[in-house]
């Protein structure tokens, strides 16, 4: 491609040429200079945080660090109730949107009549822009007293958030992977058609795995959305910061997860104590784990799937 | 003529798309065993949209209308109770950009059989040997069977299409201009292939070019505009064209 630049530069006279050159050369520092900044201003995002979450791994023991009780009055500071608590929340959300999202965009996508599928995925799109503390108070005012009568001890529990966050990441999983499917191209179908498959077989051997990338990037962008919110989860989970045991329902007790645990505790803590560190290392914490979860999704998508998406192009 | 009972056989057939346009009017003709019958004329003739009512791919599209019969071995297949995934088994497509399906060459070819209930990996093994082998592809592919049909380049991506409408061991492959993305010298391996098929398969293309037409045709139909103009032996219709559309069309004064 550097040769090709060279030979085009080569073609003007010489005055038009440096000009050309100075335009070149401007617009592409400034292209330059935009992309170093985000990754400046990421890097200056972690040692931020580290700045101010180190001194809690420094103070604190890390058996006790990650250890079962969260108590900060007594200087208790152990995340396991948290990390248990986003992890069982997140984990419902995904367990419960993860089938509904991609069968509801393999509906849309592949049965459903055109005309159906325009009126449906606008409307779908929509709901993905409901601010999440009016889910929040959706599940405050209806989800927690059915659940409640449903005969938890109370409505406030995991399981209420789980169903929040997988509403909340649902209109993001079908929009995106509706639209890895929509780029499958109509060539495949018929290919496989034409040997005899039925509908349901091309979609399984054919379409699913020719629009793989698109779906796990929409799978992880639901995940994502999930992992980090903070709002709603915290209205409607209990914000108990329990372990929850197998033998007490489990899926059905009150939680607190790590996002919560910031955001209610930020506000009452003096700034450069253990506690304020402790929260920071928390933040720590959520971005080792979301980067980790990003770093799955490249994998999963991977190498093979560019490859796919290529020869899909011919 | 009448050697054999037809393997196709098209009576007063029309077709209209949703949109109201005729795409075929009173279409009558016959495709004998064991003969390539190529089915030529503009754009917009009809020619693919025919193609395709052969194995039911039309079915495919939304809002379309259809009078007439379309016989595959005397039954006609848009009579009720017909299995559509076996007859396009038994006639099987192969398009004009080349199709393949996610998954290595190996993948490719065994999953029409495999769709049909063939499990005996030995009885796979072998339809893809023999298939690969009749569309000149064996060669080039034999020791990289498990590598991903992706990587082919367009000629042979187009055998390999070729090659997995022949795993199924159709009676009837329908070829719709399957040559178009081709370079010269993968085309004359395609067609120098169909003279080899022709011996164990009834063929129906749709070609590339009047030129392709008279290569490869034993029978030939001209199409204009939705109307069955000529329909016949491919060797006079070429040299002593009957319809003067038809001889304005092969002597390239339009189209």
């Amino acid at each position: 491609m550097a040769v090709a630049k060279e030979r085009v530069g080569a073609s003007p006279p010489p005055e038009q040429q440096s000009q050309v050159k100075w335009g070149e050369r401007i617009i592409e520092t400034v292209i330059k200079m935009g992309g170093i900044s985000s990754i400046v201003i990421i890097a200056l995002i972690f040692l931020f945080l580290l700045r101010e979450g180190l001194p809690a791994f420094l103070d604190i023991p890390l058996r006790q660090l990650f250890g079962p009780t969260w108590y900060p009055i007594e200087e208790m500071f152990g995340m396991l109730p948290l990390l248990a608590g986003s992890l069982i929340v997140t984990v419902g959300a995904v367990a419960i949107a993860l089938p509904l999202g991609l069968t509801t965009a393999i509906y849309l996508g592949e049965i459903a009549p055109p005309s159906l599928r325009e009126i449906l995925k606008p409307i779908i799109e929509v709901l993905a822009g409901i601010p999440s503390i009016v889910l929040g108070f959706l599940g405050w005012i209806a989800l927690a007293p059915l659940i409640q009568n449903l005969g938890a001890p109370t409505g406030l529990t995991a399981f209420t958030g789980s169903l929040i966050l997988a509403y909340m990441s649902l209109p993001t999983i079908i929009s995106i992977a509706e639209d890895a499917l929509y780029a499958v191209p109509k060539e495949y179908r018929d290919g496989a058609l034409a040997i005899g498959a039925t509908q349901w077989q091309a979609i399984w051997r054919v379409v699913l795995p020719a629009a793989r990338p698109g779906l796990v990037i929409a799978v992880m962008l639901g995940i994502g959305r999930a992992i980090g919110e903070t709002m709603a989860v915290m209205m409607v989970t209990g914000n108990a910061a329990n372990i929850p045991s197998f033998q007490t329902g489990f899926f059905f007790v009150p939680v607190r997860t790590m996002t919560a645990t910031i955001a209610a505790e930020m506000g009452e803590v003096a700034q450069g104590s253990l506690h304020y560190s402790t929260l920071f290392a928390i933040g720590i914490v959520l971005f080792v784990i979301s980067f980790a979860i990003n770093s799955l999704a490249g994998r999963l998508v991977g190498v093979d799937g560019v490859r796919r998406s290529r020869g899909g192009m011919l | 003529m009448a050697m054999s009972d037809p393997v196709i056989s098209v009576r007063n057939l029309y077709f209209t798309y949703a949109d109201e346009t005729e795409a075929l009017h009173n279409i009558n003709l016959d495709v004998l065993p064991n003969q390539v019958f190529v089915l030529f004329g503009p754009s917009r003739a009809g020619k693919s949209t025919l193609l395709r009512l052969f194995n039911r791919l039309s079915d495919l599209t939304d809002g379309t209308q259809r009078q007439g019969t379309v016989a595959i071995d005397g039954r006609d297949v848009f009579e009720a109770g017909v299995d559509v995934s076996a007859l396009r088994r038994r006639v099987s497509m192969v398009f004009a950009i080349p199709t393949p399906l996610p998954g290595s060459i190996y993948d490719n070819l065994v999953y029409g059989p495999r769709l049909a209930g063939v499990r005996d990996k030995v009885e796979l093994e072998r339809r893809v040997e023999r298939s690969l082998r009749q569309a000149a592809l064996w060669d080039e592919v034999k020791d990289r069977l498990d590598a991903s049909a992706f990587a082919l380049s367009g000629g042979q991506k187009q055998r390999l299409c070729i090659a997995r409408s022949l795993a199924l061991e159709p009676e009837v492959i329908l070829l719709d201009n399957p040559t178009s993305g081709l370079d010269p010298i993968s085309t004359a391996t395609v067609e120098e292939s169909l003279f080899e098929l022709k011996d164990r398969y009834t063929i129906v293309m749709v070609p590339h070019s009047v030129q392709q037409a008279a290569r490869v045709a034993d029978q030939a139909a001209f199409l204009l505009d939705g109307e069955l103009v000529e329909v016949g032996d491919a060797e006079r219709m070429f040299v002593h064209p009957q319809d003067k559309r038809t001889e304005d069309y092969i002597t390239g004064r339009f189209g």
